[in-house]
């Protein structure tokens, strides 16, 4: 794996395939030192996890990508450009969702719409659009609380999809969702990741969610958090869910990631 | 000036109040032991309106003992009350009371939703700011009413600054607690939509503080209406406290009785009407379930 020996600050050679290329970044909460000098490129167009222990890091190293959290040190670019803040082609999804209690599915969705001042019509269509995309149609004027934890998730999908931005940020997405509705979001989420061609970053602390959903597995040890080892599954994504969770690249590969895991994280 | 009605008011203190036929009413709800829970989730307002019934049942037999002289039950309580409304000097007395409320509320309101949301925001101005109204609102206000006096005089002025004393620190302090707790998660999430400050603020922190702030508004009109009987009491008798002391000084124990209660119904709907407004006009969620 070459993006942990890339030279700081060197133009990557995968310049023209990298959406998203993270160098260096080191984060100090105070004296908690969370993420030690990592250095990674996430390729356009696929979906690249990140996968750790809980508290190693993760969600400080999507929100430093997302330019909600400033590193300590080293730099994130997007397209080449240097991040200095949150800016139209990154969009998150947040962990605990992130909606607004006030505010209908409508308006949730249309937020981001909203806040770069395009008008009431426009937005709402774009938004209808995409709560079709997320299975929420007939829910447009019910608020959060009258919607499950899934729903509450595919609302937050669904306004990060609407600003149309080329690189997704979901943090956890999944986390708060009980298990059953897990597996459904995970293959709605594959025939999304399809159809919308976008550069996915999942932040997961689940190691079949990672395997099932991802182009590209990117392994954190414990904090200090570095990059301790870069997985591409083998899986052909063609095939039924079920056919998918009971291939054998998918368990060798969640296997691999246990061993790993067992010597990396230990 | 309120001779007509306060000689009218005396009359009427002599006749006695009908009794017994409304009592069962009052009581029979409460027999319906078995759906009381169900009840209660159920219908609200029955609720409601079934433990005011005790209340005034249990004014009536208090009254009836009688536990005192100067006690009055409540059906003449309620009886004094309608000849007070209907001979029109309830509603004089309103006339003036209302004037220092409304505009010392609607200072404190305009002032103290301004202040809290500023202090919220800025650490400086929570510095230079946040320390006055930290022991303004633990200072005993009633005992510094009658210094006003000796400043503004006995006028509209000095009742309005009342009310104001009273009303503005919770109302300050309130808006700055909500603002300075808005859910730190919406605010990142309207930065990651690139939301400048001024939608961060507009369109984030000031609805989901939304319901803080309004319980500071609730709770600063309470202390307005304490403010405002306070002064009228302790001031110049005026208003409501003029018709207060007055029934008083004349031992018209139901008339006073159906004064101060007066000033509960008029602070409870007022209330009612706010809560009414916030939840039409800023969080409509809670309009369901
Ligand atoms: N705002 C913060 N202030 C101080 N410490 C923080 C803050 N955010 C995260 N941390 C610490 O940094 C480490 C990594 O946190 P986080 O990125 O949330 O981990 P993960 O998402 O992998 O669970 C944790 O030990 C956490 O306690
Ligand atoms: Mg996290």
């Amino acid at each position: 794996m070459t993006e942990s020996t890339a030279p700081v600050h060197a133009v990557p050679r995968t310049e023209g395939d990298s959406a998203v290329e993270v160098r260096s970044i080191c984060k100090y909460y105070g004296d908690i030192e969370a993420l030690r000098l990592i250095d990674l490129d996430f390729p356009r167009g696929k979906l690249t996890t990140l996968l750790g222990p809980s508290g190693c890091g993760k969600t400080t190293l999507l929100k430093i990508i997302a330019g909600l959290v400033e590193p300590t040190s080293g730099d994130v670019r997007v397209n080449g450009k240097a991040v200095t803040g949150p800016g139209p082609e990154r969009a998150f999804v947040f962990q605990d969702f992130a909606l607004m209690p006030w505010a209908t599915v409508m308006r949730n969705v249309a937020f981001g719409l909203e806040l770069k001042g395009m008008g009431k019509a426009e937005r709402q269509s774009i938004a209808r659009h995409y709560i079709a995309e997320v299975g929420l149609t007939g829910f447009e004027d019910k608020y959060p609380h009258e919607l499950s934890g899934g729903m509450r998730q595919r609302v937050g999908l669904a306004r990060a999809f609407a600003v149309n931005a080329e690189v997704l940020l979901l943090d956890e997405p999944f986390s708060a969702v009980d298990e059953q509705n897990r597996r459904k979001f995970q293959e709605d989420l594959l025939q999304l990741v399809e159809k919308e061609r976008k550069t996915f970053i999942f932040v997961t602390h689940s190691i079949e969610e990672a395997v099932y959903v991802s182009d590209r597995i990117v392994l954190l040890s414990r904090r200090p958090s570095r990059v301790a080892q870069i997985i591409e599954p083998k899986i052909d994504r063609t095939a039924s869910p079920d056919a998918i969770r009971r291939d054998q690249g998918y368990l060798d590969t969640v296997e691999e990631i246990w061993q790993g895991l067992k010597h990396y994280v230990d | 000036m309120m001779a007509s009605s306060q000689a009218n008011s005396r009359v009427n203190s002599q006749l006695t109040s009908p009794v017994n036929g409304p009592v069962r009413a009052v009581h029979s709800p409460a027999g319906r032991g078995l759906g009381l829970g169900r009840l209660f989730t159920s219908h609200p307002i029955a609720v409601r309106v079934l433990s005011l019934g005790l209340f005034f049942l249990i004014w009536e037999i208090a009254g009836r003992i009688p536990i005192s002289y100067a006690f009055p039950t409540f059906l003449e309580t309620l009886y004094a009350f309608s000849s007070l409304l209907l001979d029109g000097s309830l509603i004089a007395a309103y006339g003036s009371t209302l004037q220092p409320l409304v505009i010392g509320v609607a200072i404190s309101g305009i002032v103290g939703v301004g202040l809290g949301i500023v202090m919220g925001l800025s650490r400086k101005a929570e510095w230079l700011v946040a320390p006055l109204f930290i022991v303004l609102q633990s200072a005993p206000m009633a005992a510094l009413i009658p210094l006003i006096t000796f400043v503004y005089g006995i006028g509209l002025m000095a009742k309005t600054l009342a009310v104001i004393m009273l009303a503005l620190p919770v109302i300050v302090l309130n808006g700055y607690k909500a603002i300075r707790n808005a859910n730190p998660s919406l605010v990142a999430m309207c930065r990651s939509f690139q939301g400048t400050r001024l939608q961060q603020i507009t369109k984030v922190i000031i609805p989901d503080a939304s319901p803080v702030i309004f319980a500071g508004l609730r709770l600063g009109l309470a202390a307005g209406f304490i403010g405002v009987i306070l002064a009228e009491l302790l001031i110049t008798p005026t208003g409501i406290g003029d018709l207060i002391t007055y029934h008083r000084s004349v031992a018209n124990y139901a008339e006073m009785y159906a004064a101060v209660v007066s000033i509960i119904l008029v602070s409870t709907l007022t209330l009612a009407a706010l809560e009414a407004f916030e939840v039409r006009v800023l969080r409509p969620e809670k309009k369901r379930g």
